[in-house]
């Protein structure tokens, strides 16, 4: 109920700031089509924790300060590569050096895997290829961005983001 | 004052972003292969837009525009990650599949083991570390 109440909420709010007309008529419009998207997200039953997660209300915008720090820095990175191949006037491929490798994660929530993988593909240079239950196929533009990623800042943040609240639908086989 | 200020930093934000767009366009054309060309397609997808939409912001002002700049900007950076790794899947369930170059290729080192031992055995659960632990 309480993720109906949200999801009212929000689409509520796009509704009203697409819309820019507030006669009676087509507000009465706005929330029947606002009703309707709810009685089928609720028939495709997608309103729970995981398209609406809740308790990181206050948390997740810390995170994503933090990751848009990161994809600036990365971004600058990248933008370098790129015109360090172009105006040393060779070929592109002496200022990178692409690589690709399966990275360990002990994130065990779906939802922390997803925030991953997404925070990855997310910053340029580095992109999430395949993720599977304890592991992420990371492509990298240059060496260093897939050593940034094996430190393990961002999973360190998502971990304490996602994982120290229960998780019904968490996958039962792995624990280490 | 605060007009033309604000009209100053909105026209070097969308000329930052512009400047990012032509590093990722150029990025894209120079790169040799499909995968590092997603990564220069990052930067237009993450920066620039981003230094764009915030310039347009500013000229918007308090509007309704900008709650829809806004919109359009979350809605940008839900959607691109999800797009790039739409295309690297399919990229690499097709023809394009990766090469095998892990990054300790030339120095090998202990944490070799673990990442190699994940890549090895997908469906496993932690067994197979320790059997690599112990070959290497």
């Amino acid at each position: 109920m309480r993720y109906t109440f949200c999801l009212f909420a929000v689409l509520a709010f796009i509704w009203l700031t697409n819309s820019g007309h507030y006669t009676p008529l087509i507000l009465a419009f706005g929330l029947a089509s606002i009703l309707f998207v709810i009685l089928i997200a609720r028939r495709m039953k997608v309103v729970d924790g995981e398209s609406l997660p809740l308790e990181l209300w206050s948390t997740l915008p810390g995170y994503y300060l933090w990751l848009l720090r990161k994809i600036i820095s990365s971004n600058l990175e990248v933008a370098a590569c790129v015109w360090k191949g172009l105006l040393s006037g060779k070929h592109a491929t002496t200022a990178i050096s692409p690589c690709s490798e399966r990275i360990h994660t002990n994130l065990h929530s779906d939802l922390g895997r997803v925030l991953y993988a997404n925070s990855i593909t997310l910053t340029p240079g580095t992109v999430a290829i395949d993720i599977d239950n304890n592991s992420v196929l990371v492509h990298a533009l240059t060496r260093n961005g897939l050593e940034e990623v094996k430190q393990g800042e961002m999973e360190k943040r998502i971990a304490a983001l996602t994982e120290n609240r229960p998780r019904s639908h968490r996958p039962a086989e792995q624990k280490n | 004052m605060i007009d033309t200020l604000l009209s100053y930093a909105s026209g070097l934000l969308l000329l930052l972003g512009c400047f990012f767009m032509l590093t990722g366009a150029i990025g894209l054309l120079r790169f040799p292969d499909y995968y590092s060309r997603m990564h220069a397609a990052g930067i237009t997808d993450t920066l620039a837009t981003f230094l764009i939409i915030s310039g347009l912001m500013l000229a918007a002002g308090w509007s309704l525009a900008l709650f829809k700049l806004g919109l359009i900007m979350l809605f940008i950076f839900f959607t691109s990650p999800t797009a790039s790794h739409a295309l690297a899947r399919s990229a690499q369930l097709s023809a394009l599949r990766l090469p095998h170059m892990p990054a300790e290729a030339t120095h090998k080192n202990n944490k070799r083991t673990r990442t190699m031992a994940t890549s090895e055995s997908n469906t496993a659960g932690p067994e197979p570390e320790t059997a690599v632990d112990t070959r290497t």
